[in-house]
């Protein structure tokens, strides 16, 4: 058991080091503030359903398409060296194609519901193919090729649904985005975690974790020993496509309907710092899915807390600046150093010491 | 003799965790010496580089420069103590001009004078014999050139201690002629030169004295003439002396043509011109010429690694197409890439995905390797080629250049390959390791592995191959085997055939 805590300590967190020190600074710091900020509580909601109620609760749950979209974009980010930021905007135009088939039956039925989530996926992911194909075969940087979706991608979300911003009231969507009758924890809680165990399934039962990585850090390497590095690249924003088709169901599902306006807007940067406080380098390569969802959390308990400290919403952002500025600079790879070095100071020095109890 | 001693590292010792990169290790530069510090990778040689230049600080021993006792912090403070460091790769700015690369980072005023620095960086050139202009462009000199602008650098800011790790590695002939002039030129000037090398002839040329260090420990200090170059390999591998004249001739042996495992008729790349090429299963032949003759580009084409822009090729008799490296893998060939950064390792992955990716990919993305197998492969092979590793899960790029050679070699045997093709495997690693790789090649072809072996060391060709296939300007000009297969014959075929006043 000892042996076992030493072996985590002495670097098995390695890049989760910082995501998770993050997560034990936010709930100490809320400690110390107002022990009750963790109360969790279970009330009757609208349709008289007991469910789970608090903030903890609210953080893990608003989080979710955050937590989604965070995934994917890690994937991306190592396999591509660069970050998609249409995520937001392609989550509008997959909301939206969500809507358009829900709207085109008479009665929503659970059948029309998986129909027009499927539709979803297949429309996400071709936006995602074409941002793919951008990078991966024109060599375009990421963030140039994605900047095209980004800026026209809420103009073809308005176009899908004719302008308008329709309404679906149905208790199946209702289900998805907010309690699932007779169970007390939040749908998109419970989506998170089906998405995490299918990105655990496919690392485990495909190459994907060791071919992502490879073609990040080393693509001449990595074709040279036989991987198409074009459709690893391609791949990975494809399945960015399906996180985001997911994103923007869970976003229409909420509210139940869909604005493209402002439907997960600016999601893309948190999403690229979730990745970022995540521990993974924005510049590609290693990477863990794991560090990105924690990161997620970080920011959402973030926001929350200052909610919870009655900061206005309009300043919100600011603070919230602020404690991003120190996590990127803790995370930096100056003061990790620095930091290694101190550690190996205290080693060696407790070594010297027990050599001379030794003698 | 007091007087003379320039640089004085006393009981260095530097623990990395887990290894004990040095101990107790004394090192003494006198001035107008030039010094060469030898040793296997791993030796500790660039850590002691790296301790004296203040990159690394050291767990314990003392450096004395000129008498006085010293602590040097950061490589500036290196600098400005007047030891300076040229290192393999040139990290000036090629777009730079030689007078602005010389005097970079270090006016003395915000404003640059250009016609100031230029006048004076001429007359610094010329003084050193340097074949180059102030004005010119540093990308448009050669590598040789650009070396010497470095040194020049170095010199000009009083640098009594000169550090050239590995400067000769990406030179030819000439111009590693013209920079043992420059060297000797410093020495006569008292400059105390550090000399790393795996060269050795080149340290005979120069080289006034050898510090020997092995494992991280001084095996001991010798006059160049008290060292002859045999004893000086046995000191540095510390074992197997007779094993270095074990290599027998290779005998000739005869082939049928069914034996033929693969063939290639006018095969040619974006890079590489139209050739024909043979190889029997269980030969060993190699590739050899001046750098930019097309042996690289050749190899890499029956690879795939180019893209392929005609001939035929046939494995075994039958005709296949190879367009791109995952198609010669299915055909059970391998190539080690010239550049092992570049093309070969994923520096930040650990031995272990290393070791496996090669047979990962031919396996295909669906049929991942479980992490136990991997592991046993990493754990096999860690063992069979002897790699110096930490563990199987320490990231490849922090081992040493022969070891991660070896996890790249190791990476192409388990995908069991008939063909496995070589490019330049012992550039730039040490001399241990160069003879494990040659024993290697030539127990594979025992095994009925063809081999292609290319080298820029003639001699080590010569060691493994039964056939050589010499190119001159992107073409073949020639194809030695038999008694044709000496030094002599090698130089006359690639020079183009007039007799040679050495040969």
């Amino acid at each position: 058991m000892k042996d076992k805590f030493q072996k985590i300590f002495k670097g098995g967190l390695g890049q989760l080091t910082i995501p998770i020190v993050a997560i034990l600074f936010l709930v100490g710091f809320n400690l110390i503030r107002d022990p009750s900020f963790f109360s969790i509580e279970t009330t009757l909601n609208n349709n008289g359903n007991m469910v789970l109620a608090g903030n903890l609760i609210s953080i893990i749950n608003g989080a979710s398409e955050l937590a989604v979209l965070a995934m994917g974009m890690t994937l991306v980010t190592a396999a591509c060296g660069g970050q998609d930021i249409s995520v937001g905007a392609a989550a509008a135009i997959a909301g939206s194609a969500f809507v358009k088939i829900l709207k085109s039956s008479p009665n929503i039925t659970g059948f029309t519901v998986v129909a027009a989530f499927l539709f979803a996926c297949v429309v996400a992911m071709l936006f995602g193919a074409f941002n793919g194909t951008l990078v991966s075969v024109f060599k375009i940087q990421p963030m140039i090729a994605t900047l095209i979706l980004y800026t026209c991608g809420r103009s073809i979300a308005y176009w899908i649904n004719g302008g308008a911003t329709p309404t679906v009231s149905s208790p199946i969507i209702n289900a998805i985005g907010s309690f699932i009758p007779g169970v007390p924890i939040p749908t998109p809680v419970l989506i998170v975690a089906a998405v995490a165990i299918i990105f655990v399934l496919v690392f485990h039962f495909t190459s994907l974790g060791l071919f992502t990585q490879s073609v990040g850090i080393n693509g001449s390497a990595a074709r040279l020993n036989g991987i198409n590095s074009t459709f690893i690249k391609l791949l990975s924003f494809i399945i960015l496509g399906l996180c985001v088709a997911v994103a923007g169901t869970i976003g229409v599902s909420r509210l139940g309907l869909i604005n493209h306006e402002t439907l997960l807007l600016d999601i893309e940067m948190d999403a690229i710092l979730a990745v970022a406080i995540g521990g993974n380098s924005l510049g590609g390569g290693k990477f863990k899915i794991s560090g990105s969802i924690i990161g997620a959390y970080v920011i959402q308990m973030l926001t929350i807390t200052l909610y919870a400290m009655k900061v206005p919403s309009t300043d919100v952002k600011a603070y919230k600046a602020i404690v991003i500025i120190l996590l990127v600079v803790i995370g930096s790879p100056v003061i990790k150093s620095k930091f290694q070095k101190y550690i190996a100071k205290i080693k060696s020095n407790r070594q010297r010491v027990s050599m001379k109890g030794a003698e | 003799m007091q007087d003379t001693t320039l640089l004085q590292m006393r009981h260095i010792n530097k623990v990395f965790p887990g290894v004990k990169a040095l101990s107790d290790v004394d090192f003494t530069l006198r001035k107008g010496e030039i010094h060469a510090l030898m040793g296997e990778n791993g030796a500790g040689k660039s850590t002691l580089i790296k301790i004296l230049t203040g990159v690394y600080g050291m767990d314990g021993g003392e450096i004395i420069v000129e008498g006085m006792n010293v602590s040097i912090h950061s490589p500036q403070d290196a600098q400005n103590k007047g030891i300076s460091t040229v290192y393999q790769e040139i990290t000036l700015c090629p777009n730079l001009t030689v007078a602005e690369n010389m005097f970079i980072g270090r006016e003395e005023s915000t404003l640059v004078r250009h016609k100031f620095y230029e006048k004076r960086a001429d007359e610094i050139l010329e003084k050193l014999g340097i074949p180059a202009r102030a004005a010119q462009q540093l990308g448009s000199c050669s590598l040789a050139v650009q070396q010497m602008v470095a040194i020049a650098r170095a010199v000009d800011m009083e640098c009594k201690v000169l550090i050239l790790d590995e400067p000769t590695s990406s030179l030819d002939d000439k111009e590693v002629n013209m920079l043992f002039n420059l060297m000797r030129d410093l020495k006569k000037q008292g400059v105390g030169i550090i000399f790393v090398t795996h060269f050795l002839e080149q340290v005979y040329e120069v080289c006034d004295r050898i510090t020997v260090l092995r494992n991280g420990e001084l095996v001991g200090e010798y006059l160049i003439e008290d060292l002859p170059q045999v004893d000086l390999v046995a000191k540095m591998i510390g074992k197997e002396l007779d094993e270095l004249s074990d290599f027998g001739q290779i005998e000739e042996k005869q082939y049928d043509s069914k034996d033929i495992f693969y063939e290639a008729e006018s095969l040619s790349s974006s890079d590489a011109m139209p050739f024909d090429f043979c190889i029997h299963k269980g030969e060993v032949n190699g590739f050899t010429g001046l750098l930019g003759s097309g042996r690289s580009e050749s190899v890499r084409a029956i690879f795939g690694a180019d893209k392929v822009t005609g001939g035929t090729v046939k494995i075994k008799g039958e005709d296949v197409k190879i367009t791109k490296p995952v198609d010669a893998m299915k055909h059970g060939i391998g190539y080690l890439a010239e550049d092992r950064k570049r093309d070969g390792i994923i520096a930040e992955l650990s031995v272990r995905e290393n070791i496996i990716l090669a047979l990962q990919v031919m396996k295909g993305f669906f049929k991942p390797i479980s992490r136990s197998e991997a592991e046993a492969f990493a754990d096999e092979y860690i063992k069979v080629l002897n790699i110096k590793t930490a563990s199987r899960e320490t990231p490849v790029g922090s081992l040493s250049g022969g070891n991660q050679q070896k996890v790249i070699l190791a990476r192409w045997l388990l995908t069991h390959p008939d063909y496995l093709i070589l490019d330049e495997p012992t550039r730039g690693i040490d001399v241990g390791t160069k003879l494990e790789i040659q024993k290697l090649v030539l127990k594979l072809a025992e095994d009925g592995v063809s081999v292609t072996f290319i080298s820029s060391e003639v001699e080590e060709m010569l060691r493994t191959c039964s056939r050589l296939i010499v190119m001159r300007d992107r073409h073949v000009v020639g194809e030695l085997k038999g008694q044709d297969l000496n030094q002599a014959q090698v130089m006359k075929t690639i020079a183009g055939g007039e007799t040679q006043n050495e040969g």
